[in-house]
């Protein structure tokens, strides 16, 4: 299991002492196994909110009138 | 702002026409390799976004991260792998770098691009995916039937696999213009494989009331024998919802996959799939995706807590039941009363009535979608 696991890939990022400190104590009777796996967390969390942000539509305006068509003679709009 | 595409980009593999007529006008000089429905479906569902970002079927690196991870190696979430097996006798005449025709009912459906062809751990798939080895579990023998090698690249799709449910097909692009054109900024997936009792309509509607629309998307494909068929599942799914649901608010359009019964992870790539149909919330009951015993009854809803990045909200359900001293549909939380008063909305109960060709009480299930499956004269899978 050790080696299926290792196969992804780590780096190292620094945080301030103290705050690594108040994690620690912060995660203590959680599921998080560390400090690593709950700023893991957290990052992900953000990272994805703010690629939602981001967003935009996968169709031009083009492609819209085509399917609005489709859409109407199936009985959906 | 309905949902972003899983990845950030709705993957789109289908052949422009130009560069298809090509293709079929050269498509005996292709290696040709026949797939199974379940593979026909999955390159569908590449070719059309539904499995955005997935271009094509794994690769062993991108295989290795889901069992592993549950993620692809981009660190997107991704629980089941998406793989396409071949024998050791066809592994042989075929190589990186060709390009195979992939036939479905000997109907040319897509092309696939060969990056790799790799072995790979069948305990090991299993074990990861269905946290069992055992082969009375349907996706672990499935697992066990499957050929020694994965073979893995990019797809463009040639031809959509034959489909008599068209008129319920909407492609992820389709329901996002569908989505905005309602209006609706939030909208709430439901995934079934049955016919609606009064327990799916209390729990789509409880969803419905925080957000702005429902999209009821049947899984279509492979079934047991004795399940009902697909066209008796949407034909009780439009009876109910032509005269029980707000037209305006509830839409119903099918998803043609093949089930893996992998219970907790396979919740998760529901949840993706709904996603990149624009879904914001996805529902998940009781049992969701599971089979026989193999996971808790609410496992696949904990699994949801390790996916902070999903990008899309789940809404967990307690199972719902009719209690004769309330008087209406509640769930544990808040029924005090005991299982004496408790009528359980049982699928199996449902069949069996049907099949003795007693009307189920309305308790149960609305009259109409009742007698909608009537109409069938045998509305199950034989």
């Amino acid at each position: 299991m050790n080696e299926e696991k290792q196969r992804r890939k780590y780096t190292t990022v620094s945080i301030p002492v103290s705050l690594y400190e108040r994690i620690k104590d912060l995660i203590k009777d959680t599921g998080f196994k560390s400090v690593s796996d709950y700023v893991t967390y957290v990052l992900r969390e953000i990272v994805a909110m703010h690629e939602a942000e981001r967003s935009s539509e996968p169709f031009t305006e083009e492609d819209v009138e085509r399917i609005k068509q489709k859409l109407k003679a199936l009985g959906y709009l | 702002m309905i949902s972003r595409p899983h990845g950030g980009r709705l993957v789109n593999r289908v052949l422009a026409s130009k560069r298809r007529e090509r293709i079929l006008e050269e498509v005996d000089e292709f290696e040709r390799l026949n797939i199974d429905q379940g593979r026909a479906f999955d390159a569908e569902n590449i070719a059309y976004g539904v499995y955005s970002p997935l271009e094509g079927f794994m690769l062993e690196e991108e295989f290795l991260s889901v069992l592993d991870d549950m993620r692809l190696p981009n660190d997107l979430p991704w629980t089941i792998p998406i793989v396409l097996d071949i024998d050791e006798k066809t592994a042989a005449r075929i190589e990186p770098g060709d390009d195979v025709m992939l036939y479905y009912e000997d109907i040319p459906v897509a092309v696939l691009h060969v990056e790799e062809i790799y072995v790979y751990d069948k305990e090991r798939f299993a074990r990861c995916v269905f946290k069992t080895t055992d082969l009375a579990h349907p996706g672990v023998a499935k697992v066990f039937s499957m050929g020694k090698y994965l073979i893995g690249g990019r797809v463009d799709l040639i031809n959509d696999p034959p489909n008599p449910f068209e008129r319920y097909t909407l492609r992820p692009v389709e329901t996002r213009v569908l989505f905005r054109e309602r209006g609706w900024k939030t909208v709430v997936g439901f995934q079934t494989r049955n016919v609606p009792h009064l327990g799916h309509e209390y729990l789509q509607k409880s969803a419905l009331v925080f957000v702005d629309g429902l999209f009821i998307n049947p899984v279509i494909g492979r079934k047991k024998r004795g399940d009902f068929r697909d066209d008796v599942i949407l034909s009780a799914y439009e009876v109910l919802l032509r005269n029980y649901y707000p037209r305006e608010s509830a839409v119903l359009s099918i998803v043609r996959y093949e089930m893996r019964y992998a219970g907790p992870r396979e919740a998760i790539h529901h949840a993706i799939m709904r996603k990149n149909f624009g879904c914001t919330h996805f529902i998940v009951g009781r049992d969701h995706a599971g089979v026989g015993n193999y996971y808790g009854p609410y496992e696949a809803q904990e699994i949801f807590k390790e996916f902070p990045d999903l990008g899309i909200t789940p809404l967990f359900f307690r199972e719902f039941f009719y209690c004769r001293k309330c008087g209406a549909i509640v769930n544990e939380r808040v029924c005090p009363h005991d299982e004496s008063f408790r009528l359980r909305f049982s699928g199996t109960k449902i069949r069996e009535m049907i099949r003795s060709g007693k009307t189920p009480p309305p308790e149960f299930m609305r009259p109409e979608v009742a007698e909608a499956i009537f109409q069938f004269e045998n509305p199950f899978v034989e």
